[in-house]
């Protein structure tokens, strides 16, 4: 392969690479259905939720440690919700430290787990595989919400 | 005999100290991690270094081994076989310090309970800086040297370069969080986590796999491997899925549809790697074989098989119709680990046994070439039975997932016998990797002295 198409197609690679950047920064992350749930309660609740390295045993939309379970729905999910929450958040369990938070963390990190659930569902339960191998989320939006 | 101005020799002992710091933090590494199985199984145990900060320490100590002992090879090979003349040893010696040095802070954060939070890199921001500028350091050593070579550059380092140049920017990509537009948006956060994730990691395997193409071309002092024009043509494939497949680890997150759709078509690309190498296989396995007794390219072979198994797990994986049921189980770490201990480590090892025999003037003797042939042997195969049982464990888990029996306490049950195979197999790989490198660390500590 000459030196000038390795350069061109090195260049197009990289050009590429920064506009996709910018583009997934922009358009291909507006979608935000819990917008009107991101007060500033909820996003403290996120800091916090990061300080107290929360992802390293739960996951958000499937991503995150194992240990516990997946918190993206928790809020709304039958038989849980923002008591069932809290219980966990007071006391810890076999699995969970008690970090012994204060009423105000656990309002903010309760705040955060009800804008979470806002923003999607995890896992994906309705939906329909089609013949090309991508699949069609089923529900009242393509995610399946 | 090669002789060398005392300049010339530091640089090359530098490689050393990156090698041995990346065999501490492999052996840190592996032992959080068996740490963490256990806590698995039973969730007080060692309670003193509980779950949330045995993870984190076993991922980035495995990490550190990772860059640590690839650019401490890529500084040992370039002045020693590429023809160049490296632009500083002075920063590639403040470059190993920055680098331990950050580690122990990291080290220490996590040990206190100080975290940052984000996954993969779960130590505070601040320790973010020093990374960065060390990284910099190393562009600015390597493409310093590499620049000044006339002749058309090898496969390799147009690799190495690309592995520098794409961690720097996804690295910095990864610490957007700390500003507000990234922070508060969940889907923008996650998107662009992970989107920074995928290409870190595809940056590091362009370090690796330069490192390999690199050996294979060493040892069997054939210069052309590296030239060919399927070679770049793959390096290009490579770099294409660097930049757009990632989005395949987050099909589920909810941002717009044309990004699952571009990284489904992009990781499809991955079935031109897998045909090549099917392709190959024969003739592949037969040279493979005439070399097997050279130790460094046993371990490189042992990768190949390990890129075949996981290439097609990744590829089948990258399949929404797959991943639908796949995504947040078992089989995503069996993928990970597959192919950071099947493909990464493996190579990283050979190179290790190529550079510390080369660097000491020492070969390994009866007794330590034995060592290792074991610890080979023990770490392969029961790296098998460990992938294996997370394979079932994420099967199992997405099965209940299908089925909508998603409770959590009871699917931790059900996979419990798997996670006790994946433990104790931990141990197993532990042994394996300590066998190798007793001697390695042998002829370290008898060069030091």
């Amino acid at each position: 392969m000459r030196l000038n198409t390795k350069r061109f197609v090195s260049g197009v690679l990289i050009v590429s690479f920064f506009v996709y950047s910018i583009v997934i920064y922009t358009v291909g992350t507006r979608i935000d259905k819990g917008e009107k749930y991101l007060t500033i309660q909820a996003k403290r609740g996120k800091l916090l939720f990061q300080k107290k390295n929360c992802i390293a045993c739960h996951q958000l939309y499937g991503l995150g440690g194992f240990m516990g379970p997946d918190l993206t729905n928790t809020i709304s999910a039958l038989g849980k919700g923002p008591l069932f929450a809290k219980a966990f958040l007071m006391a810890g369990s076999e699995r969970m430290p008690n970090y012994h938070l204060t009423e105000t963390e656990i309002a903010e990190l309760i705040a955060f787990l009800t804008y979470a659930d806002k923003t999607g569902v995890s896992p994906v339960k309705k939906f329909e595989i089609n013949y090309d191998g991508t699949v069609k989320w089923k529900g009242k939006d393509e995610k399946g919400n | 005999m090669e002789l060398l101005n005392g300049k010339e020799k530091m640089k090359r002992e530098i490689s050393i100290y990156f090698i041995l710091f990346a065999i501490l933090s492999l052996l840190g590494g592996v032992m959080f991690g068996i740490l963490g199985a256990f806590q698995f199984l039973m969730p007080v145990f060692f309670n003193w270094i509980p779950f949330i900060k045995s993870r984190p320490l076993h991922v980035s100590l495995v990490i550190a081994w990772i860059f640590l002992s690839s650019v401490g090879g890529i500084y040992y090979y370039l002045p020693k076989y590429c023809n160049v003349t490296l632009f500083s040893g002075k920063l590639q010696k403040i470059h190993l310090w920055i680098f331990v040095i950050t580690g122990f802070g990291v080290i220490i954060s996590y040990l206190v309970g100080y975290f940052g939070g984000r996954e993969y890199w779960e130590f505070p921001p601040i320790l973010a800086i020093p990374i960065i500028i060390s990284w910099l350091l190393f562009g600015i050593n390597y493409f310093k040297t590499v620049f000044t070579k006339t002749e058309p550059w090898p496969v390799y380092l147009w690799m190495w370069g690309t592995g520098i140049f794409f961690f720097l920017f996804t690295y910095l990509e990864s610490n957007l969080w700390n500003f507000p537009y990234f922070r508060d948006h969940l889907v923008r956060d996650i998107t662009v986590q992970w989107k920074s994730n995928g290409s870190l990691v595809g940056s590091w395997n362009m370090l690796i796999y330069g490192t390999a193409i690199f050996l294979m071309v060493r040892i069997s002092n054939d210069d052309s491997i590296a030239k060919t024009r399927l070679a770049f043509i793959m390096y290009f494939l490579g770099l294409t899925n660097l930049i757009f497949n990632w989005a395949h680890h987050i099909y589920i997150v909810p941002n717009a549809i044309w990004v699952r759709y571009i990284a489904y078509g992009i990781s499809m690309t991955e079935l031109l790697i897998l045909g090549k190498i099917i392709w190959n296989w024969k003739r592949d396995l037969t040279k493979a074989l005439r070399d097997f007794h050279i130790l460094a390219i046993r371990f490189i072979v042992a990768s190949d098989v390990w890129i075949l198994l996981n290439l097609t797990l990744s590829i089948l994986l990258s399949i929404p119709a797959i991943n639908i049921f796949t995504h947040g189980t078992h089989l995503t770490v069996a993928h990970a680990m597959g192919s950071t201990i099947g493909i990464n480590t493996m190579i990283l090892i050979g190179s290790c046994l190529f550079l510390i025999p080369d660097i000491t003037k020492t070969q390994f003797n009866l007794k330590q070439s034995f060592s290792i042939s074991i610890g080979f042997w023990i770490m392969n195969i029961i790296l098998l039975f460990f992938w294996v049982a997370l394979i079932f464990a994420g099967y199992h888990k997405g099965y209940m997932v299908v089925e909508d029996k998603l409770v959590f306490q009871v699917m931790m049950a059900k996979i419990q016998p798997y996670l006790a195979v994946v433990a104790y197999t931990g141990i197993g790989i532990f042994a394996g990797i300590l066998m190798i490198f007793a001697p390695v660390l042998k002829l370290i500590k008898d060069y030091i002295r």
